[in-house]
């Protein structure tokens, strides 16, 4: 037991102590936690956007005559191209091209990758709400507009609350997808977590410790955003 | 009350309304019957404008109000319906299903709806359900409740659309029993059923529907039974009493 236990104190400190070397993984699971929120924040607030977009064109099939009618035509046909394309493409590719081509001045790499990310979220993230949208029963918007409710007091009173209910675990699922996928940001040399175990390797040249420990923090946070998303389902529903 | 003008009405291809005309008097209870697919469910709908019509006129409180300069939200507000699923909001309990309309459109402060609410709730039975979520409630609750919300907004005339067609038999009593009140205390309806009963009870004029027409138009229920005036009439009458 003391022998065993011993071993493990080394391990730890060869790996991990020695030379600072865990500041590696520290910085980079900041710079990785740091992306992941704020392209989450992006995409639920795009995301959201995108998705009544097109189910207001689909509900009110707006003429494309007047002023207001064009906008939202004319938003909604973007936007499904929007998402065509973003689900259509690798989001490796995308951040290249992000930080090769679009954004080839933007010398802030984590705000590059919190663009790419955002923006590639808000794709999966408004296909999710709409779903959740369209499994509200249309009994219940009918009833809510049999009673004098207008078409936006029947969405933020009726709709919204229930998609939000219905696609929580979806998006429970693309929440973690997000954080996960921030991984290929070591690409364009942004330090996240797996880059910054990359380095370790590169100094130590062991490379079970550096990845089995980032391996590890990932599994940790999933876990932790599990616990939030069944605690959240609970909250909400009425049953 | 209001008046049908020349109704048509096309899903596509189907003609499901083939020029209907009506008009219904304040506090007439007209209970409209006729087989399935004869439109009855379509003309409905019709009135509160949930289907647009493809041609003709409706026409509430001397209003056309299928012209797209009408506040359709605010008729509705006037225009109660209560649904054959019952459709209560199952986000909101069932005080906020009674109150979200009149405090949303501005009828009533929070309190005020709240206490017309609890007194409407005492008055259907079910003063102690008030926090309960609809999935907690029999369908004959549900139901009861479906219709003090729509009686939350004073309508000036109420439409039913099979509003027992989906009980359990034992729980259409209480429905039904709710409607009689409100028949008795002089609210205009236009009630959608295949209760023959309450017809027969409760109706002062009948319509009978088929193929997108009022075939039969009786205003004395029990000689509408007894002897029915058209052949489409007899033929669905022998097959249903």
């Amino acid at each position: 037991m003391v022998v065993s236990l011993q071993v493990i104190v080394d391990f730890v400190q060869n790996n991990f102590i020695k030379d600072d070397n865990w500041k590696y993984l520290a910085n980079g699971f900041s710079i990785t936690l740091q992306v992941t929120f704020f392209a989450f924040l992006l995409g639920f607030a795009l995301g959201i956007f995108l998705a009544i977009i097109r189910v207001a064109c689909k509900d009110l099939r707006p003429s494309w005559k007047t002023p207001s009618g064009f906008l939202i035509n004319l938003l909604s046909k973007i936007s499904n191209i929007y998402i065509t394309i973003i689900r259509g493409t690798p989001t490796t590719v995308q951040l290249l091209i992000m930080f090769n081509v679009i954004l080839v001045n933007l010398h802030n790499l984590k705000i590059v990758a919190i663009l790419t990310f955002g923006l590639n979220s808000a794709a999966y993230m408004a296909e999710i709400f709409r779903s959740g949208i369209q499994a509200v029963s249309t009994g219940e918007i009918e009833a809510a507009r049999s009673l004098g409710l207008s078409y936006l007091q029947t969405m933020s009173r009726i709709v919204m609350p229930q998609a939000f209910r219905n696609c929580l675990p979806a998006f429970g699922n693309e929440v973690i997808t997000l954080f996960k996928e921030t991984s290929i940001s070591g690409f364009i040399g942004l330090v996240d977590l797996t880059r910054g175990a990359g380095i370790l390797i590169s100094k130590t040249f062991r490379a079970a410790p550096p990845y089995f420990a980032s391996a590890l923090i990932y599994l940790i946070v999933v876990l932790i955003l599990e616990q939030i998303f069944h605690a959240l389902e609970r909250r909400i529903t009425h049953d | 009350m209001i008046k049908i003008r020349n109704l048509y009405k096309n899903f596509d291809e189907l003609e499901v309304l083939r020029g209907v005309n009506l008009e219904i008097e304040p506090s007439e209870k007209v209970v409209i019957i006729g087989p399935s697919g004869s439109g009855k469910s379509t003309m409905l709908r019709c009135m509160n404008l949930l289907e647009k019509p493809t041609s003709g006129e409706i026409i509430f409180k001397d209003e056309i109000i299928n012209d797209s300069h009408v506040d359709i939200n605010k008729v509705r507000e006037n225009m109660g319906m209560v649904f054959q699923q019952f459709n209560l909001f199952s986000n909101l309990n069932v005080l906020e299903n009674l109150t979200l309309a009149p405090i949303m459109r501005h009828h009533l402060k929070k309190d005020e709806a709240e206490n017309k609410a609890i007194d409407l709730l005492k008055r259907i039975g079910l003063p102690e359900k008030a926090n309960n979520y609809p999935k907690q409630l029999s369908g004959g609750q549900q139901q009861r409740i479906a219709i003090a919300r729509a009686l939350m907004m004073d309508p000036d005339l109420l439409l039913f659309d099979e509003p027992t067609s989906s009980l359990d038999p034992e729980m259409v009593g209480e429905v039904l029993e709710l409607m009689t009140e409100l028949a008795e205390a002089g609210m205009t309806m236009a009630v959608v059923t295949h209760e023959m009963g309450f017809a027969r009870e409760v109706a002062n004029r009948i319509l009978f529907l088929d193929e997108g027409l009022i075939v039969e138009d009786s205003y004395d229920p029990n000689d509408f039974f007894s002897n029915p005036q058209e052949e489409r009439t007899q033929q669905f009458l022998s097959k249903i009493l």
